[in-house]
């Protein structure tokens, strides 16, 4: 479904990534795992156009991506859910989903959409006319999702979604990943929590300073030594 | 009953900022920058509708209409030459770059129009309403112009806060990136503000020169820096902010003239700026922006 060749992406005068390739296939949930600075967030604004690559390619189910502005890219259904979540504080609950819905065309469905993704998200109907400012983190990263399930995306790109929140949530978080795969959206997932994400990925690669050093299926790499040694704290 | 008619002029005064602070609001709002170039189009936008009304003889509305069509044009114009391009550069960039666009148009406009100043015609001069048996009159004139900001004012929060592009302009204004991710055009969102800010700024100059009938080339200069002041008294990227500032100024300025000194009318305006930003810095109804991890 999405293929990245050869992905080179410069920061300023600092190349962060420096020649990736890695796919995801359709109904997959594919997990980006490195440390910091690895270059992991600065795919993910590559593959959403925020950032423009200098060198390889972006293909969504063979059309080349990589040149489109952002907006034209979460047409086609390629749509992130940012770190740091990015919801939109002073606007309402219900107004951050329906602009989730923004690049859709099918516009009468949205409403019934937004019931949906309610169901999977209780809390936020709850409190759907509440400023997104006023909900907790916790909160704040299901209405990301949410927000971004909203796009009716083919491929959702989740970048940190544990992060700055408590064990029992990032579980709770990490079992509507997989709910939402289940339900027949693509994942391609950003962590720096190794083991939650190798635990859902069905296949993963790890990023070290803007190249990919390892790649297998989550197990695998969960076992791995070097991985344990690296990421997994021994 | 003098004070009430002051108060009022000074009402009209102030609304006439307000249109012209939305601009300023609208614009720093969604791109964070400060467009020095908006009181120009307002002089634009003079010279488009005297032109139109003295020489072509247009009816008023069809030469209002022509202003505000050239004052839209012209602000994506200036957007798209002198702004988009440094979308990405330091903000003392753009803000000399708005100084040069400043004037440019000024020297554009004694180039074309030389530096006499020509005499608007006499417009929206329908008399006056008498209240309490002759002793208050107001002019239709004022009526119009408060009237004019207040449905302006009305009808452009029902759009920010009511519709899809709305909702768009407020997202862009809190995070551009994350409403890039939204599938938000963002280019559209600032062409568009621009859009409306100058179109607004069209509407500002017929009735600014309906009260002030002199037309020349630095025409904007004053009542734009008014205007911002207005704009950043209210609290800069809030549009409740740019018409409670815009009120505020204008009494002020017309009750210091009367009662106080007209020399002294600017500094006694500028010193209320400065008393409310020591105690406020984000203007009267401006937000301070907090975000929770």
């Amino acid at each position: 479904m999405l293929k990245v060749e050869g992905l080179k992406v410069n920061y300023g005068m600092i190349e962060a990534v420096k020649g990736i390739d890695f796919e995801v296939h359709d109904g997959e949930i594919v997990a980006l795992i490195g440390a910091n600075g690895a270059g992991k967030t600065t795919t993910m604004h590559t593959i959403s156009g925020l950032l423009k690559p200098s060198a390889g390619s972006i293909t969504l189910d063979g059309k080349e991506v990589s040149r489109l502005p952002a907006h034209k890219i979460v047409e086609l259904g390629i749509v992130q859910c940012p770190e740091g979540r990015r919801i939109f504080a002073q606007q309402t609950i219900e107004e951050n989903l329906s602009l989730g819905a923004y690049a859709r065309k099918d516009r009468k469905e949205i409403e019934s959409d937004m019931e949906k993704v309610f169901d999977l998200f209780p809390i936020l109907k709850e409190r759907r006319k509440q400023l997104a400012g006023t909900l907790s983190g916790g909160e704040q990263q299901m209405l990301a999702m949410a927000r971004a399930l909203m796009a009716k995306p083919k491929i959702m790109l989740l970048d940190e979604p544990s992060m700055g929140l408590s064990p029992l949530l990032v579980k709770e978080i990490f079992y509507i990943i997989k709910d939402i795969n289940r339900q027949g959206v693509t994942v391609l997932l950003v962590e720096q929590n190794a083991k939650m994400a190798l635990g859902i990925a069905n296949r993963a690669y790890v990023l070290e300073s803007g190249k990919i050093s390892l790649s297998g299926t989550g197990e695998e790499l969960l076992n791995s030594d070097s991985v344990k040694k690296a990421y997994l704290g021994g | 009953m003098k004070f009430l008619s002051y108060l009022i002029s000074g009402i009209r005064l102030g609304s006439i900022y307000a249109i012209i602070a939305l601009g300023y609001t609208m614009v720093y709002g969604i791109a964070k920058m400060l467009n020095f170039a908006h009181g120009d189009v307002i002089m634009i936008g003079a010279y488009v509708a005297f032109f139109a009304l003295y020489r072509a003889g247009f009816p008023l509305v069809a030469a209002l209409l022509a202003s505000v069509a050239v004052c839209t044009i012209l602000g994506i114009t200036i957007e798209k030459l002198a702004y988009k391009p440094l979308r990405s550069a330091t903000s003392l960039a753009v803000l000399i770059t708005a100084i040069g666009v400043s004037y440019f148009l000024q020297n554009a406009a004694l180039l074309l129009w030389g530096s006499t100043s020509k005499i608007f015609p006499t417009i929206l001069d329908y008399g006056f309403i008498e209240l309490f048996g002759g002793e208050l009159k107001i002019s239709y004139q004022i009526l119009i112009t408060i009237a004019t900001c207040i449905v302006i004012m009305v009808c452009l929060t029902l759009f920010v806060n009511k519709t899809r592009m709305g909702k768009a302009m407020r997202a862009c204004s809190e995070d551009k990136d994350a409403a890039r991710l939204m599938g938000i055009n963002v280019n559209s969102v600032i062409s568009l503000t621009f859009a409306i800010g100058s179109g607004l700024a069209a509407v500002a100059s017929v009735l600014l020169c309906a009260t002030y009938p002199t037309v020349t080339p630095t025409l904007g200069s004053m009542p734009g820096i008014k205007a911002f002041t207005a704009a950043v008294l209210g609290g800069i990227g809030s549009i409740p902010g740019a018409f409670l500032g815009g009120l505020l100024l204008g009494i002020i300025e017309v009750i210091a003239k009367v009662y106080i000194s007209s020399e002294l009318t600017d500094a006694i305006v500028f010193s209320v700026l400065v008393l409310v930003l020591l105690f406020k810095p984000t203007g009267l109804l401006g937000r301070k922006t907090s975000e929770k991890v």
